[in-house]
């Protein structure tokens, strides 16, 4: 397990205008930084040899609502060689919907940023593919923000047509 | 027994074109197995030798909608998955039936959500509801059996202005 003390300590020394936060909830480390910063800090924790955070497990977000930095973008990254996970918090300001992509660290953020952009609308800059993942390709809407009405917008999506049955 | 009680004089008797079709197509109805998720599973189920839907001449499930008369779409029908669903069904020969399957299909279940049909009647002709979540597969069994009643009853007049439905031919290199 990697400690939040060494943690601080690896990111200070590495990062040492950055302002993050590292909190400790029933053995789960979170660490959130701003949204500038998340490719470096990102790249570091992977390829540093004492912390070797190898594997992206998700990419999702969090939609505050009525908060005025709306958005929140989380990484759950896994490191084998400490059998440790850690949490990344990226807090989007304002209503912003834009962050930089960690495709380029990790392979497997490409499709879970595409999922977070179908579901929350997150817009990942320099990714690779931003399409949709599970809704149709020609819907407009981001239905996990909280402003989604839980039916959907009626007729965004078109169903076929039932003229020539009997 | 049953056709040769029929048959009197040099084996010949009178019927309807009607109803000697009907008898012949409820005998052997050809299930497209539109199996999109768990009730899917219980669709199998009538398959094996258990329940065995062979006994009732529908145990020739083809992948192909060219070959099928009896649409099962068993399972959750998002409003991405329908125009795929209804596209097989425009494929298939007339005539055709179709199942509803389980209780998704028929009302969106429990999916009561933006992304699911809430009942795949907005979009195809369902002739039998079937209910359950999922049904058992005597269940689907006994809709086959009440499907075969109704397949029994068709009539070549239902069919006389019938016009063919209208396919949109996309082509990919």
């Amino acid at each position: 397990m990697i400690s939040a003390e060494l943690l601080n300590t690896k990111l200070k020394e590495q990062f040492p205008e950055l302002d993050f936060e590292i909190s400790e909830f029933r053995d789960e480390l979170t660490l959130a930084l701003p949204a500038n910063n998340i490719v470096e800090v990102c790249k570091y924790l992977k390829t540093n040899p004492e912390l070797e955070f190898i594997m992206c497990m998700d990419i999702t977000a969090i939609d505050w609502s009525r908060r005025k930095d709306r958005f929140t973008v989380v990484y759950n990254i896994f490191s084998f060689k400490n059998n440790s996970r850690l949490r990344l918090k990226a807090n989007l300001k304002n209503t912003d919907n834009k962050i930089d992509t960690v495709s380029s660290v990790w392979e497997a953020a490409n499709w879970h940023e595409r999922e977070t952009f179908d579901m929350y609308g997150i817009e990942f800059n320099g990714h690779p593919d931003l399409r949709r993942m599970y809704l149709p390709e020609d819907f407009e809407y981001h239905p996990l923000q909280k402003d989604f009405p839980l039916m959907g917008i009626p007729d965004s999506i078109p169903l076929p047509k039932k003229e020539n049955d009997r | 027994m049953g056709l040769e009680s029929l048959l009197k004089d040099n084996g010949f008797f009178t019927t309807t074109v009607d109803a000697l079709a009907g008898w012949a197509r409820k005998s052997s109805v050809w299930p497209m197995p539109m199996g999109i998720s768990c009730c899917a599973i219980e669709m199998m189920a009538v398959g094996d030798p258990k329940y065995d839907i062979a006994r009732f001449g529908s145990e020739v499930m083809r992948f192909t909608p060219r070959q099928c008369d009896l649409m099962i779409v068993a399972g959750t029908v998002t409003y991405k998955m329908a125009p795929v669903v209804r596209k097989i069904y425009d494929q298939m020969p007339e005539p055709k039936w179709v199942i509803a399957m389980g209780a998704c299909t028929a009302s969106g279940g429990i999916y009561r959500t933006y992304s699911v049909v809430q009942g795949i009647d907005q979009f195809l002709p369902v002739d039998l509801y079937l209910a359950g979540c999922p049904p058992r597969p005597d269940n689907l069994l006994n809709a086959l059996i009440t499907m075969q009643d109704k397949i029994s009853r068709t009539k070549a007049a239902d069919f006389k202005n019938a016009k063919l439905p209208e396919l949109n031919v996309i082509q990919k290199n």
